[in-house]
């Protein structure tokens, strides 16, 4: 009898009312609706690759790809696969974002520091360059300097010359291309050597004396080698030839005015990234530092820089992914990227939407992943070493 | 005793030294400065003021060494309204004024309190405009093929912001939901569409969506790009709004709980008034980088603002004058995100005001 009371109390909340079973409710509703979706979404789609003839599956990836593209890392021809196209395609895109990372960065950091200069007229100008880059749509820039600034430039015979080494013309920027001759790996490698004795040195040593030798440490393997076997590194420079520049590298105008307008538009964000990180750092720090004796450039150096880069370096990330992404935007100019050559011309010749989509959506996925386990690597070792 | 203020600590004299002049260094900033200024500037001035061509309706009214913005002159009709027919105009900029006759009684309190007003917004009005600008209903018929220039901007723009804000709500909600499949699904939602660039999740709503739909089936161009830009706008501000939700302190939803207030109306009256007033200057950002990226709908051949002027400066008929119209482009988004960035701003201390007291309180 009392069983039975306890099993139904009068005043029991009502079936319904309970949170934990409409909780669960709700959440069988979600995933139904999500899984009914997908599945309509594809079996809608099998319907309509099979009515309009459209092969699915990823049998296309090793078709020849019978397009050419102008700028390659790897070797590539109009004969080499799909696969190999994207491959260009990937690389080209990894390229463009390092180059513009790393101008981006160097940008970014210099108008940021400017944005704090003391001087009122450096001031002024940070502002301004920050204000202007940052309402003008990253699409429009690139469109500026391909359109109205790189394609008008003259031909080749009138090009614009940089001490007779570099050329500036409508076929892009030429510059002077290493040439590794005999031995050059043996220079990289006394190199490298020369890089790491020169890091321990300065981390071990003590004083002011340790910045000589590090620097001997830094420059001796690479001049022992040059002694041993001639230095191995020649550079072919550009020429102008008749219609033409014979040797040196030659980087065409998409890819010029990509990286341009994508590292000036992500270093007007680094700045304002750079000066909220360090207007972060209390003025008594400085202050401390003052007190202590540091010269204004250490105290940058060892005192503010360091507190900053916490605040810096989160964000910090969130631009070179952005820089990365943004970089698809080379479609709208042609620069051969991944979106261009896969998500564009693969797309259209073999009209498997759905693959080549899911393909190019994965990568950049992945890319963004990666870059962001990084620097969050990089942020848990910096905030230990801190502490 | 008043005492003057030391004599060299005022005055521009005084400011010059303590500003350009300080040391050495500074001096050579200074200098720096001031030689920027005169290599940038008078040339500017020179050509998009002195030496330009303001006046003509033909090509060969150009020709100095300055501007010609002719070339914007002629084209601004297209700049602003694209293809669309020049009898129907009228409509787009009724349906422009109506928006502000919807928005603007908004910034009066009483009303800002109010549902049906807010209904009217995000209901009416779009309802209403499409009405207007597509047509149909005793209304000649417009195609969205020939929507273009700056109403095609704020047309996507418009769209993307209203589809961010109830979006980016449920999906940030959802992320903090303490149901697993709920938390699960949005993560997942938020964190690939975050994670991949806008012109694929473009090139997704125009060449994959048509396939996943019911053939038969068929979806407008330009509905399609919104869908797509809705989808990254709303995954944008859900991040945004879980900053806020994060900044409100746990004791306030917990005495929400405790008042026995159902879930919805936890967040609607406590939590969200609450975590959205912290993200302000978040939210008006994420406004102004969707602002921005309509520009990216041209890839997937929609005419915008930015489109029109780029099918202009390729025309081969005006070849030679691609700096004007990217200049005047520009100079249209500029003012529209810079403005936006002050009104935040602006926004964000009058907020601010209201606010100091109770957290001193507590």
């Amino acid at each position: 009898m009392s069983a039975s009371e306890s099993k139904a109390p009068p005043d029991a909340v009502p079936l319904w009312r309970r949170p934990r079973l409409r909780g669960w409710l709700l959440q069988a509703l979600l995933l139904a609706a999500v899984l009914g979706a997908v599945g309509l979404m594809f079996g809608n789609a099998l319907d309509n690759l099979a009515r309009q003839g459209i092969a699915s599956g990823f049998g296309f990836w090793d078709q020849p790809a019978g397009f050419g593209i102008n700028t390659t890392l790897i070797e590539y021809s109009e004969t080499s696969s799909y696969g190999r196209a994207f491959l260009v395609g990937l690389l080209n895109t990894l390229l463009v974002s390092a180059i513009g990372i790393v101008l981006a960065t160097l940008v970014g950091f210099v108008i940021g520091v400017a944005r704090l200069s003391p001087n009122a007229l450096i001031r002024g100008w940070a502002y301004a360059y920050v204000e202007v880059i940052r309402n003008i749509p990253l699409l429009l820039q690139i469109f500026f300097w391909y359109f109205a600034v790189l394609r008008p430039l003259p031909g080749p015979r009138e090009a614009i010359s940089l001490f007779d080494l570099a050329f500036l013309s409508n076929r892009g920027l030429q510059l002077p291309r290493p040439l590794p001759e005999q031995g050059f790996g043996w220079l990289l490698a006394a190199f490298l050597v020369g890089i790491v004795a020169a890091v321990v040195l300065l981390r071990r040593g003590r004083g002011g004396g340790r910045w000589w030798w590090s620097l001997a440490a830094l420059l001796l393997p690479p001049l022992a080698v040059a002694a041993l076997v001639g230095w191995p590194l020649g550079w072919s420079v550009p020429e102008l030839t008749r219609f033409n520049f014979r040797g040196g590298m030659a980087l065409t105008p998409e890819f010029v005015a990509l990286v341009l307008a994508l590292s000036l538009y992500t270093a007007s964000f680094i700045a304002e990234i750079v000066r909220a990180g360090i207007q972060s750092v209390r003025r008594g720090q400085r202050e401390a530092a003052a007190a202590l004796g540091l010269p204004p450039g250490l105290t940058l150096r060892k005192v503010v820089l360091p507190q900053a880069m916490r605040v810096i370096v989160p964000p910090l990330t969130n631009q070179y992914l952005n820089l990365t992404k943004n970089s698809s935007l080379a479609a709208a100019i042609a620069y051969p990227d991944l979106v261009s050559v896969f998500a564009g011309t693969v797309l259209n010749q073999t009209g498997q939407a759905v693959e080549v989509i899911s393909i190019t959506m994965a990568v950049y996925l992945a890319i963004s992943l990666t870059i962001a386990a990084l620097m969050g690597w990089y942020n848990r070792r910096q905030a230990l070493v801190e502490r | 005793m008043e005492r003057m203020p030391p004599p060299n600590r005022i005055g521009p004299l005084a400011w010059a030294r303590a500003n350009l002049l300080s040391g050495p260094f500074n001096i050579l900033l200074t200098l720096l400065g001031l030689w920027l200024l005169w290599a940038i500037v008078p040339p500017v001035l020179e050509w998009a003021l002195l030496k330009a061509q303001f006046l003509g309706d033909s090509r060969d009214d150009c020709g100095g060494e300055g501007a010609c913005w002719v070339f914007v002159r002629v084209h601004l009709p297209q700049f602003l309204y694209g293809f669309y027919p020049e009898a129907e105009r009228w409509r787009v900029n009724l349906g422009v004024a109506l928006l502000a006759v919807f928005a603007v009684p908004l910034a009066w309190r009483r009303l800002r309190e109010n549902v049906w007003a807010w209904a009217a917004l995000f209901l009416a009005y779009p309802l209403l405009a499409w009405w207007l600008f597509h047509g149909g209903l005793g209304l000649p018929e417009v195609d969205t093929s020939r929507w273009g220039g700056l109403f095609l901007t704020l047309v996507v723009a418009g769209s993307s912001m209203a589809a961010a804000l109830p979006l980016g709500i449920l999906l940030a909600l959802g992320r903090r939901s303490e149901l697993p499949v709920v938390k699960a699904v949005s993560t997942v939602f938020i964190e690939f569409w975050r994670g991949v660039p806008h012109i694929t999740v473009l090139f997704m709503a125009s060449v994959m969506l048509p396939l996943f739909l019911p053939s038969g089936v068929d979806l407008d161009k330009l509905l399609r790009a919104l869908i797509g830009v809705a989808i990254f706008a709303g995954a944008y501000m859900a991040e945004v709004i879980r900053g806020g939700l994060q900044g409100v302190p746990a004791g306030q939803l917990e005495a929400a709980k405790a008042l026995g207030l159902s879930y919805w109306r936890q967040m609607r009256l406590v939590v969200l008034p609450q975590a959205l007033r912290l993200v302000i200057p978040g939210i008006v950002n994420v406004f102004i980088a969707l602002f921005k990226d309509t520009s990216l709908v041209l890839i997937i051949g929609l005419f915008d603002l930015l489109g029109v002027v780029q099918a202009a400066v390729t025309n081969p008929q005006w070849l030679g004058y691609a700096i004007e119209g990217y200049v005047f482009a520009a100079l249209v988004f500029w003012l529209f995100c810079y403005g936006m960035s002050v009104l935040s701003r602006r926004l964000e201390r009058r907020l601010n005001v209201g606010r100091g007291a109770p957290q001193e309180l507590a």
